[in-house]
């Protein structure tokens, strides 16, 4: 039996626009994974938390208020402090391209703007989780 | 298995990846599921169904917080639909219990149906098991919600509950549904809506025309007995239950102690009276001959060139055999 991708789709900080957030969840359904939505407004603490009793493969991360350079780095810190550094993790939202290259070196492995083909996220996706997997299985 | 000793001992990292073996079905899921059987049988198991939009969720992160309250840990196993064309699901029971985020005394997981039917997934007992283990003391289990024919979950739980709300097609739907003998607490949900006495007045009325129907499992099946025998010919069920029904405003936290004091006293009763170990008899009897059917099936598979069952397939299409004469060979070609 094939293993199911397990995905968080979560809307850090305070705005309170999540349709991207669920365009990118119905997308990733769509493309046969299993996608947890846990909704507006979760703290970093609460999105590692759901991340880790979830067991998910990969996290996708939301953000319009500008508040990534400040929400992004506190996540990708707690995830390692959980033991969950080789979660992979990928942002949209409205993101500057100058800020692309400092949250890359993060770990922040991609990132989506708003015209962004929701097929190129889901296809993005599955290739990072499953080359992740495929160096597990030989690491 | 250094996972499950993890697991056990409190990781919750190692807790959440056993998880996903078990649902799984992997390879090592088998060793797992042995690993922590003698360490179960100490939670309660608390099933939520009901139709969707009656609150199920929100009633279960109200419950686990009373419960967290009380002192207990709660796990709690959200069941969600998955896509019959794409195999995907949208997983979103967390949404209504972010409210029990950061607490380290409850452990929510949330899992697809992965094409199962009667509301729960087809590991989700297995889950529960897991968080049994764990040492998690009550464990509450949110169906699919279709809200209908979800008996699976009166099989797995302890104590069942059937929510239902106002202003749902409810008179039609308790009449309709077989959910209505599955529940052991019938919790209206939204009781602060106009039509909430009504929807109480169609259950009460509900249970009178059905005289107090019961569900018993008998050799793994499910069977509603709608006409009760008296007590005294009956020793193993000595007390009748009759499902109290009971009003709720989960979003405001209203009415839940007085769920959770019925589902102590459904448990209460279900010791006193000897059913809860019949149920649980019934429910080891069921999950073997499950697991019988499905190991058998397995092997014979495995031993089943492709060939022949290609070939047998071709005689059946052909109408040159009927199906059941061919399982009949098949079967007698295996020793």
């Amino acid at each position: 039996m094939d293993k199911k991708i397990r995905i968080l789709i979560a809307k850090p900080g305070l705005d309170g626009h999540d349709r991207g957030a669920k365009v990118i969840a119905r997308a990733l359904r769509d493309a046969g994974m299993e996608v947890i939505y846990t909704g507006l407004r979760q703290t970093p603490e609460m999105i590692v938390e759901s991340a880790l009793q979830e067991d998910v493969d990969a996290i996708g991360l939301s953000i319009l208020s500008g508040a990534h350079m400040t929400l992004l780095p506190r996540i990708v810190e707690l995830l390692k402090a959980n033991g969950l550094g080789d979660v992979l993790v990928f942002a949209g939202g409205i993101i500057p391209d100058e800020d692309i290259p400092a949250l890359q070196a993060l770990g922040v492995r991609g990132v989506f703007g708003p015209g962004a083909n929701t097929e190129d996220v889901a296809k993005f996706v599955r290739e990072q989780v499953e080359n992740r997997q495929g160096d597990k299985m030989t690491g | 298995m250094e996972l499950v000793e993890e697991a056990l001992s409190g990781n919750r990292r190692a807790l959440a990846r056993l998880i996903s073996q078990v649902e799984d079905n992997n390879s090592l899921a088998a060793q797992a599921r042995s690993a922590i059987y003698s360490h179960t049988g100490h939670a309660r198991v608390v099933g939520i169904t009901g139709a969707p939009g009656t609150g199920k969720s929100t009633l279960a992160s109200e419950l686990a917080k009373a419960y967290r309250h009380a002192g207990q840990t709660v796990g709690i196993v959200a069941v969600d639909p998955t896509s019959p064309f794409t195999g995907g699901a949208i997983l979103g029971d967390r949404i209504r219990m972010r409210d029990l985020a950061g607490d380290p005394g409850v452990f929510i997981r949330s899992m697809a149906t992965r094409g199962s039917l009667g509301g729960l997934a087809r590991a989700t007992a297995d889950v529960m098991q897991v968080l049994d283990a764990a040492g998690y003391d009550i464990i509450l289990v949110e169906t699919v919600g279709a809200g209908q024919s979800e008996v699976d979950i009166a099989r797995a739980a302890n104590t069942t509950i059937v929510v239902e709300a106002p202003g749902l097609g409810d008179e039609v739907q308790a009449i309709k549904a077989g959910i209505l003998e599955i529940a052991d607490v019938l919790v209206v949900n939204k009781a602060d809506r106009d039509g909430a006495a009504s929807t109480v007045r169609a259950l009460q009325a509900m249970l009178d025309l059905g005289a107090a129907p019961r569900t018993i499992l008998h050799h793994g099946m499910t069977m509603t007995v709608g006409v009760p025998i008296p007590p005294s010919q009956s020793p193993d069920f000595a007390l009748p239950w009759r499902p109290p029904i009971l009003q709720t405003v989960a979003l405001e936290g209203r009415g839940i102690g007085e769920v959770v004091e019925a589902i102590a006293r459904h448990q209460g009763h279900l010791v006193e009276s000897g059913e809860g170990e019949a149920r649980r008899r019934a429910r080891v009897e069921a999950d073997l001959v499950t697991i019988l059917r499905e190991t058998l099936l397995r092997r014979l598979m495995t031993n089943l060139a492709p060939a022949d069952l290609a070939g047998m397939v071709d005689r059946i299409a052909a109408r040159e055999i009927d199906p059941h004469t061919a399982a009949e060979e098949l079967l007698a070609q295996r020793p």
